[in-house]
């Protein structure tokens, strides 16, 4: 049940805290360990409630902050068909933002609480969304390799140990597919037309390339929530072993487009069976994560003015429900 | 934020006539109509549905997780209930 409110309305954060015995966790970790779902009203450790908190909190965010590059070419989208996909993919990641909440709504926070922490630049989203789109081709390097490296990402999460969580994410892969498919689609057109398309295709792909490997976090020697979320099975694969997948499976699709990855370092490994590729600039992952991307100041502007825009919208809504139950009670 | 959340709805949609609803997931909404209507464009986008029932979560009644196996014992000991409790002599059929 996506209920937060029924077992947590009367009891502070303190008293769960408080019921915090050695037994308690034993007896969650076995579970976890048997691969069992934890649900919601479940007993779980508060360390475990927070980190869901912040995870699935962070990616509700970035889909609704995901929203803004691509919706910049809603307008200037090619073909009508074009557009109509584009418009679908766009809702389809609100639609992704809101499961999302919901599911980190049964952990006990609201959504008004989340929504203020994003407005006030406390939660974090995804640091990929602070580059911007600045040709149609980026549209296509978006789907096949930001969706693409979400994708990788989002698998294994399906499996995740919490239930609610797992279950929303089963549904966005779903989805996921879709958004990859139309961006490589994308791709392929423009690879298959002019020069100037084509080389607007390998632009594309160089200004997204790295970007799109910073999204699986820190290496793992840098991660610090890693091995406590291995435990837990929140995650089941190092950021490493998903990067390098993501580089294992792109790398032959590029071929196919017939563009140069734009890596000089990058080489096949017979010995291993993957891909070595050169060094990433973790400087400028630290950088637009502390806030100094090319668009973080845009991109929660634009939130922000929304969220203030719609102010007037929603409390119409409410009076409106609240004129009408007052009738009907009458 | 001084303005008031909208209240938690749950969301159930039967995929197809001839099955039972099934829970998907909540969503947020001034009242019954809106929450209908952003249940069909969060839960329905791809034909999921056929039909949807909304209810505010506040008027859900929940078994407490704590209480599971105290709550669910008696059912435990009555293994007479399954047909396999039961060996049939052989010869017997159609039983």
């Amino acid at each position: 049940m996506y209920t937060q409110g029924l077992d947590q309305k009367d009891k502070p954060a303190g008293a769960r805290q408080r019921a915090e015995a050695p037994e308690q966790a034993e007896a969650f970790q076995a579970r976890v360990d048997a691969e069992e779902k934890i649900e919601a009203k479940d007993w779980m450790p508060e360390a475990y409630r927070r980190t869901l908190i912040r995870q699935i909190s962070q990616h509700a965010h970035s889909e609704i902050i995901g929203m803004q590059p691509e919706g910049n070419w809603l307008t200037r989208a090619p073909t009508l068909k074009r557009k109509a996909i584009l418009l679908a993919k766009i809702q389809d990641e609100a639609g992704h933002g809101l499961y999302l909440y919901s599911a980190a709504e049964t952990l006990g926070v609201s959504r008004d609480q989340m929504v203020a922490e994003l407005l006030s630049g406390k939660a974090k989203y995804s640091s990929i969304f602070n580059y911007p789109a600045l040709t149609w081709a980026d549209i296509g390097a978006i789907g096949w390799l930001v969706d693409g490296a979400a994708i990788m990402n989002q698998i294994p999460l399906c499996r995740c140990s919490y239930g609610p969580y797992s279950r929303a994410m089963i549904r966005i892969c779903k989805e996921e597919s879709f958004h990859q498919r139309q961006g490589f689609d994308i791709l392929v057109a423009l690879c298959n037309g002019t020069d100037k398309q084509k080389a607007m295709a390998q632009d594309a792909l160089n200004r997204w390339w790295w970007p799109s490997l910073m999204m699986f976090g820190p290496s793992d020697k840098e991660s610090k929530h890693s091995a406590q979320s291995m435990a837990w099975k929140i995650k089941r694969f190092s950021n490493d072993e998903l990067r390098q997948k993501f580089i294992d499976v792109t790398v032959p699709q590029a071929e196919f487009l017939g563009l140069d990855m734009p890596d000089d370092e990058l080489e096949f490994d017979e010995s291993t069976g993957h891909y070595r590729h050169g060094e990433i600039d973790w400087q400028e992952f630290l950088d637009v994560l502390a806030g100094n991307g090319p668009c973080n100041r845009q991109r929660m502007a634009k939130r922000r003015k929304a969220h203030d825009d719609g102010a007037w919208v929603r409390e119409a809504a409410y009076a409106y429900a609240e004129k009408h139950a007052a009738k009907d009670a009458a | 934020m001084s303005e008031k959340e909208w209240p938690l709805y749950e969301v159930f949609i039967r995929s197809k006539s001839g099955l039972s609803h099934r829970h998907a997931g909540s969503i947020h909404a001034a009242d019954d109509q809106m929450a209908l209507d952003a249940a069909r464009d969060t839960y329905t986008r791809r034909n999921e549905g056929v039909s949807i029932w909304v209810v505010r979560s506040s008027q859900i009644v929940a078994s407490d997780p704590a209480e599971t196996a105290a709550f669910f014992e008696p059912a435990e000991d009555k293994i007479y209930r399954h047909p396999t409790f039961y060996d049939m002599p052989d010869g017997v059929e159609n039983l």
